[in-house]
Formats: structure tokens, C-alpha cells, sequence
């Protein structure tokens, strides 16, 4: 059978296990819709988090971008896994102990007041709008790229089958069909990385690997090896860092509290039965994404040695079989500058624009002609970071299962990640908008058929998305996390120790790092993206750093509103005394 | 709109509670939240150390020790604290718990089919 052929039958196959799943666990009430019931085992919810979590980005780019960047990668490593700490100690047993199905739920009755739950309802669409368009544009690329369809296209099979276990199972059915994506994800992105270890360094396992020797008589350490090579190619060196310490610092901060800020992430708390499953829940999330957070890094200096050594200096006819693959997909392009027919590979962008515009002609080597007009650097080669996970099973001459098993897992990490955010954006919309402020009369029914309608019309608009990216959503996931950060994170820490916050403290706080991440962002991203160079940054702090300040920001005016303001009632009191104590969990959401 | 559900009230309110349930003592809930502060804050500390501390604020001072092949702050920033924050979540679980049980507040009775 083909590669191509077998992509189709492990994809297709997967499909049919998702709705499968999904037909099996439908939702029967607004409890099994928001909160899966509220019964799930924390080992299952764990890895139901950790797929929701890891993206078509985790899985795809994430290694790429690493080993492009080397040591300034671990701001992504650490920040999006330190995030976890935060929410399994100071977040999630809380939220869960609350017991209502949604987080502005929680923000709305801590802080007495529809207006607090409305402000959170906005952050949180804005937080969850801004990462879903680019998750349904990853579903899209994915599709294209394994499946051989338009982009466009992608995006449509992706809608449909997100469709149809988010708005039949809701919760219910996106936990456990998230149980199943994990596995097919983290199996596929282990398979390749444990051979490409093995081929390096003879170590099988990659964490280990990419501290041990290359298996080339050299007595480097993979790390060595790469810094030497590098440095000799003008790059800097692998494991050393570019950003400013600050930048770092509040780069990984911002991406650490966003984390722990994010409603999709800290909704899956609401799905366990108690207090201490919340906790240890988080743990196991943790435990399975740091299974592929450990592993990343590793991927990312392997393949980029490995790319150093396949095509540096080495003559176009000469190169692996997967370079003219990826070629012909668009993802490399080599432009032979000075006529030599050897591929020089070295610091710079290679051409002008940076990404490559494709002729119609193929050159006297075989290549693909570019139109692009050559730069001054003597890099010649033009490579996607996408490249480093997407070609690791042809980089280590795996069989064509073991590329079809990569595609399965990327379509399983781009779908498990947008169900989970429109379940967020529609329950906010149902339960948040409609029953507890503009309908509160509806029954559970009800609730329920306009949650599915919610869910139903999230598919749509982030379809819509999909295939009309606005120019700007690419660049702007990232600052979902600076804005969850900002808005959410504190908002809800606040709520649960300190008694002393008010409802004017909290909306406040919360306006005001929303109001000044977003302009900071939208001033150097958008207005006067020329400026966007440090000497301009406030303290030297990139937009990608800036949630950080916003949630400092939003933390200290709550405190002075707060003081000057009359303090939160008795009953709201009593309220933060409740859910600091685990026992009588099941029994909360009873009560609303 | 609020209807706290389990008996902890603040302190000029009767205690009570409308489920059968084991009435919490105001005693128990102060000596329980104080714990926890100080085990937070304990667990956060490491927290901070190994990721800010040591994977960006000391990465290059610590890279003059060898680890296991890695330079000690490159290894930290890209591996180490990430082992130490899923343990970190472990040993909060445990320890949390073990204090709960202690106190009497924790809750091992309740099974999700109290809820309904």
C-alpha cells in the first residue's frame, strides 16, 4: 500500500473511532454538556486536558520553532507547562470546590455582580475567539498537507467532524473523544523522535539522547556538536540566548499565567467529581504533556544537526529523497546563488520575500525555480520549521505506517483543540448570556438546545475564520495567552484569597489589563509595526511579554479600588470561606 | 443568587448546614488555610527557583557545570524544571491531602454519585 493510501485508512479510521465515541457519549442534560456530568476520572480528564491543550502548533511547530531559535525556545517549554503548577495549586481545586459549569460562573458570584460576569464573558470570547481562528486555519493545513485537499476544504471535513461531537456530546463527548486523541498524538510524535534518537546517538530515549554522544567517532555531545557547526555557519550558538534576560522573563511569565488563565483548560476542572481529583487531575494533564514537552527540544536539535549534516554543502543531486518531497510541497526551496550546484546552507534569509514564490520551471539540477530575488547572505537554502516533526519519519527512513500514524496525530492535536474551545465559547454564550443574564426563565431543556445552538453557530464562525483568515490571526494567537493573563488569571486568583476584593476592584482590574494588553499589542503589531524594535518596548518587554505587566497591572488596581470601596457582603464571604475547604464538593453545584 | 452549600460561615453566623455532613469547626478551617498558605508558598518558591531562577535569571552561571552531557542552565530551561513541576503538582496533591485528612476536612466520603 502507498503512503498516501495509508494516511487515508489511519485518518479515516480515527474519524470513525471520534464519532463512534461521540455517538456513544451524548449529552442528556446541561450538566453532561458543560461538565461531562461532572464525573470523570481524573486520570482520563488528565489526558483529555493534555490533548486539549497540545495543538497542531504543539505538536507541529513547536520543535520547528525551537530549533530555529535554540535556548530562547524554552519560554514556550517552560511557560506553558509552569502554567500547570499554578492552576493545580492555586486554581483548579477552587473552581472545582465552586462547582458551577463555567468561569465567568465563578467570577459573576464571587463578585456579585452581572456586570463582572459580563466582562468576563468578553474576556473570555476574546481570549478564545483569537485562539480558535488560528486552530481551525491549523485544521485546514493539516488536512492539506496529509490529505492532499485544498486548505479550504480541510477546514470543511474539519468543521463537520468537530461538529458533530461537540454539539451531540458536548463535554461529555469531547473528553472522551480527547482520551483518544492523545493516544493517537503522542504515539505518532514518539515513534519518529525515539528512532531519529537512535539513529543520532544510539540512545532510545530522546531526553536522554540529546545530552549523549553522537555516534559519529567525533565524541561530541549532540549539544556540542551543534553549537560548533553552527557557530562555523555564522549562526549563533544553539545553547545560548538571543532575547534580553527581561524579555525572556516576562515572555514566559505571561505565557505561564495565561496558561493558567485560559478557559478551556480550567473548565476541564469543572469535569471531575471532587476537590482532590482537581488536583491530582492536574498533575496527570502535566505528566501527559510533558511527555511531549520533553521530547520537543530533543526533536529540535536532532533534526536540526540532522538537516545541517544532510544539506550543507551538499550537491543538489546528491540530497535525501524527502528534500525533493518537501520541495515539491513548498515547504523548502533551495535558490542556487552562485552556480555551483551545491546547496550552501548558513545565517540569513536566503531570499526576498523570505517565503518562497515557485516558477513553473525546474532548474538544470532538478529544482524548483524561484522568483524570488537572492540576498546578500551566502544562504541559499529556504527551510519551513514545520519541517523538523513533519519530515522526521522520512529524515529516519521510517516506513510509510509511521507517516501516516504523524498525520493522524496532527489532524487528532488540531481537532482536539478547537472542540474544546468552542465548547467554552458556547457554554459562556448559553449559560452566561442567556440563562443567567438575558433568559433566566428557560429549563435545562431549553438551555440545552440553545447551548447546542451556541456550539453550532462557534463551528460556523470559526469556519469562517478558517478559510477567510483575517490577515492578522496568525500573529495574534500567541497574545491570546497575554490577555487571558491580563484579564482572567487574576481575577479569579483574587477571588479566592483574598476576601477583600470587590466587585468594582475585580471589574476594574480586569478592564484595565485587558484594555492595556490589547493596545499595547495592537500599537506595535498593527498601528506602527516599525517601532516594534526594543529601544521602543516599555522596560525593554516585547508584545509577547507585555500580559505580564497587564496582569501586575490588573492585580494592584483591584487592591486600590478595592480599599476605597465598601467591602464585599457577608454572604459573598462565607462564599470564599466555602470553597477553601474541600469537603462537601459533590454537593456544591446542587445550589444555582 | 449566593447560597454557600457547605457549613463554613464567616464569624457571626450560627454554623449549619443542610446536608448530612460533618459541621467543619471554625478552628479546623483557620489551622487548614494557614497550612496551605505555607505549604504554597513552600511548593511556589521551587517553583520560581528552577524555572525563572534557574532557566533564566542564572542559565548562564549554571552553564559552567556539566549535566548528563548538558550545559546545567540549558538542561534546567529545556528539561529540568519541567520534571520538577509535575512533581511539584504531586507532592501539593499528597501533602494537601494528608493535612485534610488530619483535620478531618477532606473528602474521601464523597463519591460523584452523591451528586445527581
Amino acid at each position: 500500500m502507498t503512503t498516501q493510501m495509508l494516511t487515508y485508512l489511519f485518518v479515516g479510521l480515527s474519524f470513525v473511532l471520534y464519532i463512534g465515541i461521540a455517538i456513544r457519549s451524548r449529552a442528556g442534560s446541561t450538566k453532561d454538556f458543560y461538565v461531562a456530568g461532572g464525573g470523570v476520572h481524573p486520570v482520563v480528564n488528565g489526558m483529555a486536558t493534555a490533548a486539549d491543550w497540545m495543538s497542531a502548533a504543539s505538536f507541529i511547530s513547536m520543535a520547528g520553532i525551537i530549533s530555529f531559535v535554540g535556548r530562547d525556545g524554552s519560554v514556550y517549554l517552560l511557560g506553558w507547562t509552569g502554567g500547570y503548577v499554578l492552576l493545580a495549586l492555586l486554581l483548579a481545586p477552587y473552581l472545582r470546590k465552586f462547582g458551577r459549569f463555567t468561569v465567568p460562573d465563578f467570577i459573576g458570584e464571587r463578585y456579585y455582580s452581572k456586570t463582572a460576569r459580563i466582562v468576563a464573558v468578553v474576556c473570555l470570547i476574546f481570549v478564545s475567539f483569537t485562539y480558535v481562528a488560528g486552530q481551525m486555519r491549523g485544521v485546514g493545513i493539516v488536512f492539506s498537507r496529509f490529505l492532499e485537499v485544498d486548505v479550504n476544504t480541510g477546514v470543511i471535513i474539519g468543521m463537520a467532524i468537530v461538529f458533530m461531537y461537540a454539539v451531540l456530546g458536548g463535554m461529555k463527548g469531547i473528553t472522551y473523544t480527547q482520551v483518544a486523541q492523545y493516544c493517537v498524538l503522542i504515539f505518532a510524535y514518539m515513534v519518529p523522535a525515539v528512532f531519529i534518537s537512535i539513529m543520532i546517538t544510539g540512545n532510545p530515549i530522546p531526553q536522554l539522547g540529546f545530552g549523549s554522544e553522537v555516534i559519529d567517532g567525533s565524541g561530541l555531545s549532540v549539544l556540542e556538536k551543534l553549537d560548533g557547526v553552527l557557530m562555523d555557519m555564522g549562526f549563533s550558538a544553539y545553547t545560548e540566548g538571543s532575547k534580553s534576560t527581561i524579555d525572556v522573563f516576562a515572555i514566559t511569565a505571561a505565557l505561564m499565567f495565561g496558561t493558567a488563565g485560559l478557559p478551556h483548560v480550567l473548565v476541564r476542572f469543572f469535569t471531575v467529581p471532587k476537590v482532590s481529583d482537581a488536583r491530582i487531575s492536574a498533575g496527570y494533564a502535566l505528566a501527559f504533556i510533558a511527555i511531549l514537552y520533553t521530547t520537543a527540544p530533543a526533536v529540535a536539535s536532532f533534526a536540526r544537526l540532522n538537516l545541517v549534516d544532510t544539506v550543507h554543502n551538499t550537491t543538489y543531486e546528491d540530497a535525501p529523497e524527502w528534500f525533493g518531497h518537501w520541495e515539491s510541497t513548498g515547504l523548502i526551496a533551495w535558490q542556487d546563488k552562485n552556480a555551483d550546484g551545491i546547496m550552501q546552507y548558513g545565517a540569513g534569509a536566503a531570499m526576498s520575500p523570505t517565503k518562497p514564490i515557485f516558477s513553473d520551471q525546474i532548474g538544470s539540477h532538478g529544482q524548483r525555480i524561484l522568483e524570488n530575488a537572492p540576498t546578500d547572505s551566502v544562504n541559499e537554502v529556504y527551510i519551513d520549521r514545520d519541517i523538523m516533526v513533519l519530515a522526521n519519519p522520512e529524515i529516519a527512513n521510517l516506513p510509510g505506517w509511521v507517516i501516516a500514524l504523524v498525520a493522524a496525530g496532527g489532524v487528532a492535536a488540531a481537532l482536539s483543540t478547537a472542540a474544546g474551545l468552542l465548547l467554552v465559547i458556547s457554554s459562556s454564550i448559553s449559560h452566561d448570556l442567556l440563562k443567567q443574564t438575558l433568559m433566566p426563565n428557560i429549563s435545562d431543556k431549553q438551555e440545552l438546545l440553545y447551548a447546542r445552538l451556541a456550539a453550532a453557530v462557534a463551528v460556523c464562525v470559526a469556519g469562517l475564520f478558517g478559510i477567510y483568515p483575517p490577515a492578522f490571526v496568525a500573529q495574534v494567537v500567541a497574545f491570546a495567552f497575554g490577555l487571558a493573563a491580563a484579564s482572567l488569571f487574576p481575577a479569579i486568583l483574587l477571588g479566592i484569597f483574598t476576601k477583600r476584593v470587590n466587585k468594582e476592584g475585580a471589574i476594574i482590574g480586569m478592564l484595565i489589563g485587558l484594555i492595556f494588553t490589547f493596545s499595547y499589542i495592537v500599537f506595535f503589531k498593527f498601528y506602527a509595526p516599525e517601532l516594534n524594535s526594543a529601544e521602543h518596548w516599555l522596560l525593554g518587554i516585547s508584545p509577547e511579554g507585555i500580559g505580564f505587566i497587564g496582569m501586575l497591572l490588573n492585580i494592584a488596581a483591584a487592591f486600590i479600588v478595592s480599599k476605597v470601596t465598601a467591602a464585599p457582603p457577608i454572604e459573598v464571604q462565607a462564599l470564599v470561606d466555602d470553597i477553601r475547604i474541600p469537603s462537601g464538593a459533590g454537593i456544591a453545584q446542587d445550589h444555582g | 443568587m449566593i447560597e454557600p452549600s457547605s457549613p463554613i460561615r464567616s464569624e457571626n453566623q450560627p454554623q449549619q448546614s443542610h446536608h448530612d455532613q460533618e459541621i467543619v469547626s471554625l478552628e479546623s478551617a483557620k489551622t487548614y488555610w494557614r497550612a496551605n498558605l505555607y505549604l504554597l508558598a513552600k511548593l511556589l518558591f521551587v517553583w520560581f527557583v528552577v524555572s525563572f531562577g534557574f532557566g533564566i535569571l542564572f542559565v548562564d552561571w549554571l552553564d559552567q557545570y556539566s549535566f548528563f552531557g548538558f550545559k546545567l542552565g540549558f538542561w534546567f530551561a529545556q528539561q529540568g524544571a519541567i520534571y520538577v513541576f509535575v512533581a511539584l503538582i504531586f507532592i501539593y496533591a499528597w501533602r494537601i491531602h494528608t493535612i485534610e485528612r488530619e483535620l478531618g476536612i477532606d473528602d474521601d466520603s464523597i463519591r460523584p454519585s452523591e451528586e445527581a
